[in-house]
């Protein structure tokens, strides 16, 4: 246990004002504006909305400058600053079937309808340093349909997993009649295990990429496999409607951008019914590939209950896995280890002097026996 | 910005909650133009606008959260995704060249007061029956067509990163 320590103010104040000065670098150079950071480091912000659980770029890149690039901290900026204003309520669900695209790959069918459209992708460049041309794509005006702006308006992008429910091939996304009642929010009440697929949900939308990328990885290796096929993978923007009380409509209240994974795995079926395909899903703020990736396999690992799956590993487990997600708890506990525990320690040293004098007593005692 | 010609205030209680059927659609248009609109766009054309009625703040504008939700796979039971910055206004909106006070409400991401400011006072002009066409015109159509003109190229660039794969099928098998 830490103690509360007094005096020092000097020191921190001194401490606080290097620290801010060495974030500022060079001061032969200009400082990085926070424009600059939203519009050139998008990955990084997304990934701070995300973890933050905070829809907002100019904010996310905020904190990403004050941190100095450190993405845990620029997090716990965004976690407190949200604290200090109020909700004013939920909003309609998002439509992510109705979302036109920026990117839209599956690695389950090669040619689905509407086509298979790269984006804006990291995949296939050669990891090599490079300078790239940052015109744009060349677009060429006759590429026939689908290459000019009229096109896209009528273009249908059905879901992967859609095409599949329709034969009945992987389970139905929603039972008609099915519960649709106020889902868990973590934000209000703490986590009760077991949790609801919802409320998990929201603990792995806002949990640590790189943990979930290596609980997902562990999946893969045989640690509660999951068997999966990246069905579906989109980024674009969605609508957020708000029913605001005092209009008694949805009010469209602008767009966000969303990347979501629908993971395809393996069979379930039993005597009644026929063996069909499972589902994962993940979705994340911005662009966060890795992210939704990641949660679709874990979502899927943690329904092993629902399907009679037998838990044998760490990803399979919801409280382990629900209880170490959160990086802000995480990074709390952790750190608050270099925090004053001189009490204790003192304790513990005095304990260990007693240990060692009592054995040198024992074996002087022995050994003139 | 008209100073307040008269002490009285309306609180969201006494905001009109009734809104026409037919004219919700409407609304949602032009609220879902103002929300995606820059802050600097509408005070340009704020400025620029005459004969003003005054404008009279009623809330906000205030920044909050709201928490954005989705379905599970996609289509399946709701939760909790994550929240998101919002700021709303409500003005009232009185005299010259208005037939009636008029009240105009905003909600918009981010945490931008004037532009949730502004949003609300447009919004305020368009339930004017008189004003309306011409808000309609010199305002939410040219906005409308600049963002289906970015939109448009988006959506271009995008459709220009559709790929054909080949599969390549084992030979000798």
């Amino acid at each position: 246990m830490y103690v509360a320590v007094k005096g020092g103010e000097r020191a921190i104040a001194n401490a606080h004002a290097l620290l801010a000065k060495q974030g500022r670098g060079d001061v032969g150079l200009a400082r990085i504006e926070r424009a600059a950071v939203a519009g050139q480091l998008g990955v990084l912000v997304s990934r701070v909305m995300t973890e933050g659980s905070l829809y907002d770029p100019e904010l996310a890149a905020r904190a990403i400058l004050q941190a100095q690039g450190d993405v845990l901290e620029a997090v716990t900026l965004v976690r407190s600053y949200r604290t200090t204003l109020p909700r004013f309520g939920y909003t309609l669900p998002v439509n992510t079937a109705g979302l036109p695209p920026q990117r839209r790959v599956s690695a389950a069918f090669k040619d689905l309808p509407g086509g298979q459209q790269l984006g804006a992708t990291f995949d296939y460049t050669h990891r090599l340093f490079t300078d790239r041309d940052t015109g744009g794509p060349r677009i060429d005006p006759g590429a026939g349909p689908g290459a000019g702006p009229a096109a896209s308006p009528g273009l249908e992008t059905p879901r992967v997993a859609d095409l599949l429910g329709a034969g009945a091939l992987i389970e139905p996304d929603h039972v008609p009649g099915a519960d649709d009642s106020e889902p868990a929010d973590l934000t209000r009440e703490p986590p009760v295990f077991p949790m609801s697929r919802a409320g998990r949900l929201q603990a792995l939308a806002r949990a640590d990429e790189g943990f979930l990328l290596a609980l997902g990885y562990s999946t893969q290796r045989g640690f509660g496999s999951t068997h999966p096929f990246a069905g579906e993978i989109r980024v674009g923007e969605v609508e957020v409607e708000f029913e605001a009380p005092e209009l008694g409509f949805a009010v469209p209240l602008g767009r966000v951008e969303v990347t979501e994974c629908q993971m395809i795995n393996q069979f379930q079926g039993d005597t009644d019914t026929p063996a069909r395909f499972t589902r994962g899903y993940g979705l994340a703020f911005g662009r966060g590939e890795r992210k939704a990736m990641s949660m679709s396999l874990v979502d899927r690992s943690l329904r092993a209950g629902e399907f009679g799956e037998r838990v044998v590993a760490p990803a399979q487990d919801e409280e382990f896995v629900i209880s170490h997600s959160d990086n802000v708890q995480a990074t709390g506990f952790v750190e608050h280890l270099k925090l004053p525990h001189y009490v204790d320690f003192q304790a513990e040293l005095g304990l260990v002097r007693r240990l060692q004098a009592e054995f040198r007593e024992r074996t002087l005692t022995e050994a003139s026996a | 910005m008209t100073p307040d010609v008269s002490p009285q205030t309306l609180t969201p209680r006494t905001l009109p909650t009734e809104t026409p059927r037919e004219d919700v659609a409407a609304r949602q248009r032009w609220m879902r133009t103002l929300a995606t609109a820059s802050t600097a766009v509408l005070d340009a054309t704020w400025r620029g606008w005459a004969p003003k009625p005054a404008v009279q703040a009623v809330r906000g504008p205030e920044a909050g959260l709201v928490m954005v939700r989705a379905r599970i796979d996609g289509g399946g039971a709701r939760f909790n995704l994550g929240e998101a910055t919002v700021t709303r206004a409500a003005v009232r909106l009185h005299g010259e060249p208005l037939a009636a006070d008029a009240v105009g409400t905003s909600y918009v991401l981010g945490t931008d007061l004037e532009h949730a400011r502004l949003a609300a006072i447009f919004d305020g002009l368009l339930a004017d029956p008189g004003q309306r066409e011409r808000v309609l015109a010199e305002v939410i159509a040219p906005l409308e067509q600049a963002h289906a003109e970015r939109d448009g190229i988006r959506d271009a660039e995008a459709r220009s990163t559709l790929v054909d794969f080949f599969s390549v099928a084992r030979e000798h098998e």
